[in-house]
């Protein structure tokens, strides 16, 4: 059994913003082992990059609050790191992808300028090797080294998400947080930056947590998943467990909702309802409001994770029973 | 990917984004006329010494109150002083004061703005006091000052640098609140860089844009201001050949021989007026939204 590099024990993350507290993250527990992708799945809204952020130490402290819970990192509880210790694990030991590529770059400097910036805080390199292990990063990621020197003007948004990718992995951190790294790019070309990521993060054995809300996604590059709803996993597991073995409404509503190009359909399917608002979660479990199946016990408690076999957790009043 | 490089092979020099801005400005007419009135008059501040006529305090009875001619440019004063050398004698003054107080200014203001926009603690109080300073008109400011201190250039630049660095203050500051939000700066706090490294490396050179519009728009005010407290004696002394002080000096003569005081004058409005072309274009060349 592989060891655990990151483990997040009962995370719980509010804004406050004029009075009213949002509950961005209700109690979040997941594990990544090493070396292994963890697939993040949620809808927007739903606490993921509150999440990612956390674990960065990166969630703005005036109106963001971490209330409660640990993040381990190798057996270190992240959130009791000072901000220099932190700074010396950005970027070394955990870096992240965001998800817009178009503004994640510095406009006035160098791609080149860029990458050879995160290795030169963490290494005692001079500029030129800097400069050297820089352009060996931009020929990993499949641009040609002597574009070291162009702006990131110059560069189409896939190109732009590789320049992000080279300088998350230049310092071959052992955990890569991807935030929705292909959102924002078109069909084609987020199978190439996709295919890119998982070779790479192979290739160094790094462990991945990757955002996304497409579950086709997760089906191509993800060994663990964990589903997010409002704040909180409802369920977590291999790939494989949830994606044959679901036991979640909400899980069972988001694969209905992908389109199947075989089926005769007039409509496609969706979870009826929205989203709760943050601000105003629903009492008990908080996927009730939506919920096909739901019982009038949904409404009054909001129940724990039940392991319904090794590895395959799921918070459903339904599984409590057993 | 292969025609990407042969475009970029094309194109040998590194397209900075200074060079992109340099063509934009080019492009601008007014702003490049501009441009070569400054350089025309850097180039003869800089070397007035050698290439003007006559000396400019060589007094010369018998050619006195002369007006604009083959052997005097700009005629002479009472003392038979030729105007021209003093005019552009007089430039050195004036792009000294300008260029000095105008820099300092730039960069003690840059430097609060900056802090105050980063740390929430500093803001007020930084920019309660750039509110003070603003209220007070800026004449009234500075001849309050020099008052205090004494008339002399030195305390004259001191005013002057006092009036010019809220404007730099409160730009700065706007700029760097809106750049600090941006999702690259969000980026390099993820790679573990400092916040040191984030003010010099990221946010200062995308805030410089708006900070070299008013650099050129806030000499002219200098500029302007020096002549004024020179004027009334608050700035440089007599006999100095600053041009304020060259236009007081022609004011008791100003009915019969104008050109003693209008050439100086016809002088500085030249010298700004070349600067706010020069101060618009760049504004627009600078200007990411046309890009």
């Amino acid at each position: 059994m592989d060891k655990e590099l990151l483990r997040i024990d009962d995370l719980v993350v509010r804004y406050v913003v004029d009075q009213e507290v949002v509950k961005a993250v209700n109690g979040v527990t997941l594990g990544i082992r090493e070396g292994r992708t963890l697939c993040l799945v949620g809808e927007t809204g739903a606490g993921k990059t509150t999440t990612a952020l956390s674990i960065m130490g990166l969630v703005p402290t005036p109106p963001g609050k971490i209330a409660q819970g640990r993040v381990l990192y190798r057996g270190e509880n992240l959130l009791e790191k000072s901000d220099r210790e932190m700074r010396r694990i950005r970027g070394r030991e955990i870096a992240m992808i965001f998800q817009d590529p178009m503004t994640s770059l510095n406009p006035v400097l160098t791609v080149g300028d860029q990458i050879a910036e995160v290795i030169q805080i963490h290494n005692k390199l001079s500029k030129k090797d800097a400069t050297v292990r820089a352009k060996q990063m931009l020929e990993l990621v499949g641009i040609p080294g002597d574009r070291y020197d162009e702006y990131p003007h110059q560069f189409s948004g896939g190109m732009k998400q590789r320049v992000m990718i080279a300088i998350a992995l230049a310092c071959k951190p052992r955990l890569l947080i991807a935030d929705e790294p292909t959102t924002a790019l078109d069909v084609t070309i987020q199978a190439q930056v996709l295919e890119l990521i998982k070779s790479l993060k192979d290739e160094l054995n790094t462990a991945m947590l990757l955002i996304t809300h497409d579950l086709g996604v997760v089906a191509e590059v993800g060994n663990d998943v964990a589903i997010m709803y409002a704040g909180e996993i409802v369920e977590s597991g291999t790939v494989e467990d949830v994606f044959e073995r679901m036991a979640h409404p909400y899980t069972r509503g988001l694969f209905s909702c992908v389109p199947d190009m075989d089926a005769e359909t007039d409509r496609l399917p969706t979870i009826p309802g929205l989203v709760p608002d943050p601000s105003n979660l629903p009492n008990g479990c908080k996927f009730h409001p939506r919920c096909p199946v739901k019982t009038s016990e949904c409404e009054q408690r909001n129940p724990g994770a039940v392991e319904l076999s090794a590895g395959h957790f799921v918070k459903c009043v339904r599984y409590q029973h057993r | 990917m292969r025609d990407a490089t042969v475009v970029a092979a094309v194109r040998t020099r590194r397209e900075t984004p200074m060079r992109q801005i340099w063509r934009r400005l080019k492009r601008n007419k007014m702003a490049m006329s501009g441009l070569i009135i400054l350089i025309v008059l850097i180039l003869s501040a800089v070397s007035a010494p050698w290439i003007i006529p006559y000396d400019y305090a060589e007094q010369d009875y018998d050619a006195r109150l002369l007006f604009p001619d083959k052997e005097h440019w700009f005629g002479t004063d009472n003392f038979g002083r030729d105007i021209f050398s003093r005019v552009v004698y007089g430039s050195r003054y004036t792009l000294f004061i300008g260029v000095v107080c105008t820099s300092i200014a730039a960069l003690i203001g840059s430097l609060l703005g900056l802090l105050a926009a980063f740390y929430a603690k500093l803001d007020n109080v930084v920019m309660r006091t750039v509110d003070i300073l603003i209220g007070i008109p800026p004449m009234c400011l500075c001849v309050s000052i020099i008052a205090a201190l004494g008339s002399s250039v030195k305390n004259m630049m001191i005013a002057l640098c006092v009036t010019s660095v809220p404007a730099f203050a409160r730009i700065m500051r706007a700029q760097v609140l809106t750049v600090k939000e941006q999702e690259f700066i969000e980026a390099a706090r993820s790679i573990g860089a400092s916040d040191l490294r984030i003010m010099l490396k990221h946010i200062l050179p995308n805030s410089l844009a708006p900070i070299i519009v008013q650099f050129t728009l806030g000499m002219v005010t200098v500029i302007l201001m020096s002549a004024s407290l020179s004027f009334i004696g608050m700035g440089v002394q007599p006999p100095a050949p600053e041009w304020g002080l060259l236009i007081a000096t022609g004011r008791a003569y100003l009915r019969d021989y104008w050109h003693m005081s209008i050439l100086p004058g016809l002088a500085i409005v030249v010298t700004t007026f070349a600067l706010n072309l020069l101060g618009d274009g760049l504004r627009d060349a600078l200007d990411p939204r046309l890009k």
